[in-house]
């Protein structure tokens, strides 16, 4: 299990990392998520062992190793770009931790082969990286992280410099290897997308801070902070503020949208509401569903789906429809709001309540 | 919090500090002791204060020497940067071409200093030289021997030859870490060649400009070894330089005071040259 | 603003091109429409990148001609063919300002300055950048350097056409959808002939009139997204496009019908003949539907991605995907059956027509 104990880095007087507490269990894969300059590589290095913390501690297993170095820690780590050794094959690069562990040729041929089979590298484990394509490249990078059967994995943006496919690809089989290891795994990435697949847990970072940690999905459909369901939305999350008065939130010039019965007792003022991108409808979902007049800006069509972006008093917001709709730009179109999927966060940025008791 | 670094460490850096103590630090105090006390020899020194001090920076002496350095750095400063840019710009970046061009750029930096000296001393000799014979041949009257402006000449062609190339060398070392989409972006832009060089080489090359500058300007305010086998100061002082005067004052004349006092000054002026060099460069770089 | 026809360009990066394999480009023949958005999509290696370097002149072909409006620019030079081009990392001129950098390639064309600034504040504006008009372009952000260079590529309004080379690949998620809105919405204004290249499905598909799929150095499908997405003219498409990609089935073909094991499964309409190779069925997740009815399948994984659900399961001995929306529920004996229309039918890879379909589609 690794512990970080309100954990912060401070560089040059710039707060990297801000009061961070987590916990991590064995066999677990955790996706840090945020934007660029959030922290998940600060907060990886930290866990590494690469840096110390200004203030905070860090536990592995019981045991404090705060400021405990790299070399002394039994952490692999894997990066964005691909780094393996170039003069070496596919099949020495694999081994390598191994025999720095000192193993036998045996038990170092077995494991190699498996980590080979594994990642699908069998036919190439006697050419060298350079000859391979990024996404074998960077195979073989996991494959080497994989032998070395570290207690933590780190996997720094590991296929953002992979090709979509690829990336679909390699993102699939990687839960099935963490799943045998048993190993802690650390996963970041830029990209909502990519932890839903993923799965496991997810630990949303704005600013150096962790603002939510807990089962992906429910992170994803339970934000309890505004700034953890932007981060965790993509498209991004459509917001408009509104002012609730008795049983209504009032649009301006538009309808009102009727406060859920769960909001009853939540005192007047001003409110954040925010929904996702598939919970505005072309065509009224219930009865319930609110209308409201929004500009069309530009369409944007996938083939099966079409994202319609629209201009609402002073939000921007972006729709997701199934099928192919054709808009002009500049249209005036009648969208629904699903209220049975609002989020409504207060003048903090707290959520008031959790969408699923506003649903009931 | 504990910080648990490794202070072992701090071992394996005393051999360099015993090395830095013994070859810098030791060297300098005595000179420091020197600069501040007078001797008749046999061992016996009396307390001088700054006397040297005052003598060595009232004398003309000490000035025509270092107004002779600056003037040195600053003309083969003026040749070796634009003309090692030049020259960089020219080089082909890839092909066979390269490793040819990179080891003839090379080739000079091979060559000892007094090896130089001694090259140019007799290649520009009137009676043996190659250069001095086929000057003459030509019409030209030139002898570094006699005539300063010549020795001079002598001494900065000397210079340039010499070290231009580390200047090349440092300069296409930031060229070719130019990704080749800036080229073509700014083709497509439209850019002139002088655009380009001005907005994308020049900029790119500012740290090892910065480098090249750096190091070029200290070992030109140092130069001692070529020209005194060249020119050996000469005609008259003309090319006695401080780092020759000094050696003059010190050995020649014996007068380890003073001279004492010469080298302090003499090194207070390079960190403090170098320290201005170095501000104002990267302040011009970081400036926003 | 041109057209821009490609007369069968291939291009080797080798000196002699000996084997199919030598060649980088196979043989592109094709017109670009002016004034139309196309995505240049498919793999790393497909030789997409190599043809937008032919169509900005970095690179020369080894055979074919390239025509802008109808006239031959094959030996042109990349600045007398007038297009403008924005790189997959930030292009910018470090120690010049915001604004210099904008108005960089219209000053290097010698534009009155009265027409630079207004042009240059005019996509300031549009990058959202004019706050930072004065500042140096050093400090900025990879985002906000590569804001710069689209606004580069985007300030000269006399252009033949605008190249983008995997433009978005620095930026965060939700910038993306920023700059790819505006971008759209530029092209909606200016009407610029733009070619975007690409290997990422959504980014193609969202930004494109038309997308060019390309794999191993060949178009293998140009066509709406729509198009790509319902008839994808070969199994490679109906992979690349669509996440997960369609659903591939081993079958046979008997009139309208098809037979997947024991099982028969209706067709829109009765493939043309004649059909070589092997014969496969292709059906994207989104139209497999799970319920009660159809084939028994065994679901292997359910993956909640928040707007649906991804469910893999085994068909026979095969793997399928199946799409199904946030509020459904997996049914506990779980079966599938295809949406008839929405099949296609595959010969040696190549999608076979059905009778009475339109030529458009089925070409």
């Amino acid at each position: 299990m690794l512990e970080l104990r309100n954990v912060s880095k401070t560089v040059g007087g710039e707060e990297h990392i801000r009061d961070v507490s987590l916990t991590l269990g064995h066999g677990t894969l955790n996706v840090l998520l945020g934007p660029t300059l959030s922290g998940k590589t600060s907060l990886m290095r930290l866990m590494a062992g690469l840096d110390a913390p200004t203030s905070g501690t860090v536990v592995f297993d019981g045991e404090d190793v705060t400021g405990r170095p790299v070399q002394k820690r039994n952490v692999a780590m894997v990066y964005q770009q691909f780094i393996n050794y170039p003069a070496m094959t596919v099949y020495e690069n694999i081994a390598s931790p191994l025999r720095i562990a000192g193993k036998d040729r045996a038990t170092i041929d077995r494991e190699v082969r498996h980590a080979a089979d594994l990642l699908r590298l069998t036919p190439y484990l006697d050419r060298t990286p350079l000859n391979l394509s990024g996404g074998q490249q960077q195979r073989t990078a996991l494959a080497r992280a994989i032998v070395k059967n570290a207690g933590l994995v780190l996997l720094d943006e590991p296929l953002a410099n992979l090709d979509y496919k690829l990336r679909e690809e390699l993102r699939a089989e990687l839960p099935k290897i963490f799943a045998e290891s048993g190993a802690i795994f650390v996963y970041a990435t830029t990209e909502p997308h990519e932890a839903l697949l993923l799965g496991g847990n997810t630990a949303t970072l704005s600013q150096g801070r962790v603002t939510q940690f807990g089962p992906t999905i429910e992170v994803f459909r339970k934000p309890a902070h505004l700034i953890t369901a932007k981060t965790f939305s993509d498209p991004p999350l459509n917001t408009i503020v509104l002012k609730k008065s008795g049983p209504v939130f009032q649009l301006d010039g538009g309808a009102d949208l009727p406060a859920p019965a769960a909001l009853a007792g939540v005192a007047d003022g001003n409110y954040t509401i925010g929904f996702q991108p598939h919970h505005l409808f072309l065509r009224a979902p219930t009865p319930e569903a609110v209308p409201v007049q929004a500009k069309v800006t530009v369409i944007d069509i996938t083939g099966s789906e079409t994202f319609i972006h629209l201009v609402y008093a002073d939000a921007r917001w972006v729709m997701l429809a199934h099928g192919i709709h054709h808009f002009d730009p500049d249209e005036m179109i009648e969208v629904f709001i699903d209220t049975r999927h609002l989020m409504v966060f207060d003048e903090t940025g707290r959520a008031v309540a959790s969408h699923e008791k506003l649903a009931a | 919090m504990t910080k648990t670094w490794n202070n072992r460490a701090w071992f394996m850096v005393l051999p360099v500090l015993l090395l830095v103590a013994f070859s810098a630090v030791i060297p300098l105090m005595t000179v420091v002791n020197y600069s501040v006390q007078d001797t008749f020899g046999n061992n016996v020194f009396f307390w001088a204060g700054t006397e040297w001090y005052q003598d060595v920076l009232s004398s003309d002496r000490f000035w025509n020497a270092m107004g002779r350095n600056l003037a040195f750095s600053a003309i083969i400063l003026a040749i070796e940067i634009p003309l090692g840019i030049f020259i960089a710009l020219n080089m082909p970046r890839k092909g066979w071409g390269v490793p040819i061009c990179l080891v003839l750029m090379a080739l000079p930096l091979l060559i000892p200093w007094n090896v130089v000296g001694t090259i140019w001393q007799v290649f520009g000799r009137i009676d043996i030289g190659l250069l001095g014979r086929t000057l003459a041949a030509m019409g030209i009257d030139y002898n570094y021997v006699n005539d300063p402006f010549d020795a001079w000449v002598t001494v900065i062609v000397m210079d340039v030859w010499h070290w231009t190339s580390l200047v090349v060398l440092l300069s296409y070392a930031g060229l070719v870490s130019i990704p080749d989409a800036y080229y073509q972006a700014a083709r497509i832009d439209g850019a002139s060649r002088w655009a380009i060089f001005r907005y994308i080489q020049l900029p790119k090359m500012n740290r090892v400009l910065l480098i090249a500058v750096l190091l070029r300007f200290m070992d030109s305010f140092m130069i001692y070894t070529e020209p005194f086998v060249v020119t050996g100061g000469g005609p008259g002082n003309t090319t006695t330089f401080l780092s020759i005067d000094l050696v003059k004052l010190a050995i020649g004349e014996f007068n380890l005071g003073e001279a004492a006092a010469m080298s302090i000054i003499y090194f207070l002026i390079i960190l403090l040259l170098s320290w201005v060099f170095y501000t104002v460069m990267t302040n011009a770089g970081s400036e926003k | 603003m041109a057209r821009i026809d490609l007369e069968h360009i291939r291009h080797s990066y080798g000196a002699r091109p000996q084997s199919d394999a030598d060649w980088a480009l196979k043989e592109v023949h094709h017109t670009f429409k002016d004034g139309s958005a196309y995505a240049l999509l498919g793999p790393s290696g497909c030789g997409k990148t190599t043809l937008l370097n032919i169509i900005s002149g970095l690179l020369h072909p080894t055979e074919g001609r390239l025509l802008f409006d109808g006239n031959d620019v094959s030996t042109l030079s990349t600045q007398e063919r007038n297009i403008a081009q924005v790189f997959q990392f930030p292009v910018i001129y470090d120690t010049m300002t915001v604004y210099d950098n904008l108005a960089f390639p219209l000053r290097n064309r010698g534009v009155a300055e009265r027409d630079v600034d207004r042009r240059v504040r005019e996509i300031l504006e549009m990058i959202d950048l004019s706050d930072w008009a004065k500042r140096r372009a050093r400090g900025l952000t990879a985002d906000q350097k590569q804001k710069i260079s689209l606004g580069r590529g985007l300030v000269r309004s006399d252009v033949n056409a605008i190249l983008f080379d995997e433009p978005l690949t620095v930026i965060d998620p939700h910038m993306k959808w920023v700059l790819r809105s505006q971008l759209k919405l530029l092209h909606g204004r200016f009407g610029h002939t733009m070619i975007y290249v690409t290997h990422d499905q959504t980014e193609a598909l969202s930004f494109a009139d038309d997308v060019v799929v390309m794999y191993e150095g060949e178009v293998v499908q140009i066509g709406t997204p729509d198009e790509l997405f319902e008839r994808p003219k070969h199994t490679f498409v109906g992979y690349f496009i669509g996440s997960p990609g369609m659903n591939v089935l081993p079958v046979s073909v008997e009139g309208a019908q098809a037979r997947f094991g024991g099982t028969a499964i209706t067709l829109p309409g009765k493939p043309r003949t004649p059909m070589g190779g092997a014969i496969e069925l292709g059906i994207r997740p989104e139209f497999v539907r799970l319920g009660r009815e159809g084939m028994p399948v065994q679901i292997t994984k359910v993956e909640d991605i928040g707007r649906h659900k991804i469910v893999r399961a085994r068909l026979q001995d095969h793997e399928i995907a199946a799409i199904v929306r946030e509020d459904e529920d997996v049914p506990a004996e779980p079966h599938v059956a295809f949406v008839p229309e929405k099949i296609n039918i595959y010969a040696g890879s190549w999608r076979v027509a059905f009778e009475g379909e339109s030529e458009r589609t089925a070409a």
